[in-house]
């Protein structure tokens, strides 16, 4: 069992983090910006994993599989139009 | 040993994640963050797949490949549609969120009773609440962009609707704290019931009444809501990589909620609670002033014999997919030794972004889009100010007329320009439904009509031979 004082901890300094680096990201890019940050919060994908794949009953599993299917295509989806939509930024 | 892999995979994908958006500073950049997002995101799911007490692998194979079919095509659409792919996305986070959320709880019930401790059972509880407001919330503001026929574009009021709202949500907070101080009650599953119930109730109240002018702060406040759902579900499973990268998600959404805000003068819970769309009563203005058309020929003749054209688009260049079009005038007077440059006001569109992306797919470069306090003290050296189906953006009555809802929103300075020439669908006013005097201003001409039958009409000027 973790402390969870030090996951408040971890939590609002990640929130330091993450107003830093993203306020510093291109005005140009907020649209790509969003599917992407939306990809990578689909990291919730490894909570799913474990719900439908452990020893569990069978009910439980399947709210997990729904939920890992969710997951699964927030990823697929948001790093892939996040590539496609930066591509199309150019220069000249 | 196995564990260890898995810790250290996390702090390797936190990392990775953390450089991921540190590359989205530089469009040159840009493209490695994605990279980066996809190896984090890689390392994280295989060094939890092999964990031992993963032994069931059917289900996961079979809502992977599923999370694959539904994906792809999801990322293929028509960038004009990007917004509500967005919101479906917030809505999909949402949802996973609300039902690993219940699973848990369950679990618990079943097996752990001494996981119920109060700090989890709260973040459980917040969890639920979040993933599945922002799923039906989500949905609605998905189902509103995509103009979907059985939902209201306009907004929906009714009297005591704020009061409805705060109700429910009170009500879903009291359910909450019953849950927290007695989780193993035997009415204890259905209290979690009737939270989710109440939840899903709230995201779809919350989004009646905002009209699609008020999306980009919507979205964005969505966003950091589907973040903060996958912070509680890191809190409920213990995993500080849920709550470091749900923690980036969030303070994305947070900060792009404020520029959006900001940029429409509002707060947040003006947004969330003040129905934009009902509030305005169109007001008369004084003596009848009229519009001056100007034809496809004439307009033409202005822009080529301009220095400096900044063109303004708003929605209307999206719902008419006419970027293409402007690429090619854009190309034609460039090519005429014309300077060219877009205004782009930060909640023109349906998104945060939407027009930079409509642009780039266009090809037309980056450095020719200028944001809004670059190019306002250039405006008036401007000799034509193109308006492309933008109108509250470029509404002096923001800096002007108190009584105007929308009073002291930051705008780009077309009035100030030499000439102005608007296209503009219907002679209807726009959207928020507020009468526009740049419209019929000494040195505004309008051009009516669908934007990219317009556009292209200035461009057949050009390039047929009507002006050389």
């Amino acid at each position: 069992m973790r402390d969870y004082w030090s996951m408040l901890f971890v939590f609002v300094l990640a929130t330091f983090i993450g107003l830093g680096v993203i306020r510093k990201v291109s005005r140009l890019l907020y649209t790509p910006l969003m599917s992407l940050t939306n990809a990578i919060s689909a990291i919730a994908v490894v909570g799913s994993l474990v719900v439908t794949g452990a020893d569990y009953p069978q009910t439980i599993r399947i709210l997990g599989a729904v939920a890992l299917f969710a997951s699964m295509t927030n990823i697929v989806s948001g790093f892939l139009i996040t590539d496609r939509m930066l591509k199309m930024f150019k220069k000249q | 040993m196995i564990h260890a892999i898995g810790q250290l995979s996390a702090v390797v994908a936190t990392a990775l994640f953390i450089f991921s958006l540190h590359w989205m500073s530089d469009p040159k950049t840009s493209r490695n963050g994605v990279f980066a997002g996809v190896a984090g995101m890689a390392i994280a799911v295989f060094a939890t797949w092999i964990q031992p007490e993963i032994i069931h692998h059917a289900w996961i194979f079979l809502a992977i490949i599923a999370g694959f079919i539904v994906g792809v095509p999801l990322s293929r659409v028509p960038l004009t549609a990007v917004p509500q792919r967005t919101a479906l996305s917030h809505a999909f986070g949402g949802l996973a969120a609300g039902l690993v959320g219940t699973a848990e709880y369950h679990l618990w019930l079943t097996e752990g009773p001494e996981n119920f401790t109060t700090f989890r059972m709260a973040a459980l509880v917040i969890e639920v609440i979040l993933g599945f407001l922002t799923f039906t919330g989500s949905l609605m503001a998905a189902g509103k962009l995509q103009e979907v026929s059985w939902i209201p574009q306009r907004p929906v009021t009714y009297p005591g609707q704020n009061f409805v709202n705060l109700g429910v949500l009170a009500a879903a907070a009291v359910l909450g704290v019953m849950l927290v101080v007695n989780p193993m009650a035997p009415w204890a599953p259905n209290a979690l019931l009737g939270i989710i119930g109440l939840a899903l109730l709230f995201g779809v109240l919350l989004i009646i009444p905002i009209g699609g002018a008020d999306m980009p702060t919507v979205i964005s406040i969505l966003n950091s809501y589907a973040g903060l759902s996958a912070v509680a579900m890191g809190f409920v499973l213990n995993s500080m990589l849920l709550v470091t990268a749900g923690a980036l998600d969030g303070s994305s959404g947070l900060i792009l909620s404020i520029i959006m805000c900001r940029a429409m003068n509002r707060s947040f819970t003006n947004v969330l609670f003040g129905a934009f769309g009902a509030v305005q009563k169109t007001k008369q203005i004084g003596e009848a002033k009229v519009w001056k058309q100007e034809s496809a020929e004439g307009a033409a003749q202005l822009l080529e014999q301009a220095r400096l054209v900044v063109i303004i688009p708003g929605y209307g260049m999206a719902v008419a997919q006419a970027q293409h079009k402007v690429r090619e005038l854009y190309d034609q007077l460039t090519k005429r030794g014309v300077t060219v440059k877009f205004a782009i006001h930060p909640v023109a569109g349906r998104m945060p972004g939407h027009m930079n992306v409509l642009l780039a797919e266009a090809d037309i470069p980056y450095t020719a889009l200028a944001e809004m306090d670059e190019i306002n003290p250039e405006m008036p050296q401007c000799d034509v100010a193109l308006v492309i189906g933008a109108n509250d953006v470029v509404n002096p009555a923001a800096r002007t007329d108190k009584g105007s809802p929308i009073y002291g929103m930051p705008i780009i300075d077309a009035d100030k320009a030499k000439t102005v020439l608007a296209i503009k669908r219907s002679k209807n006013p726009g959207f928020a439904g507020i009468d526009n005097e740049l419209y019929v201003q000494d040195n505004t001409w309008m051009l009516f009509g669908d934007a990219k039958s317009v556009i292209g009409d200035l461009v057949k000027q050009f390039a047929g031979g009507g002006i050389h």
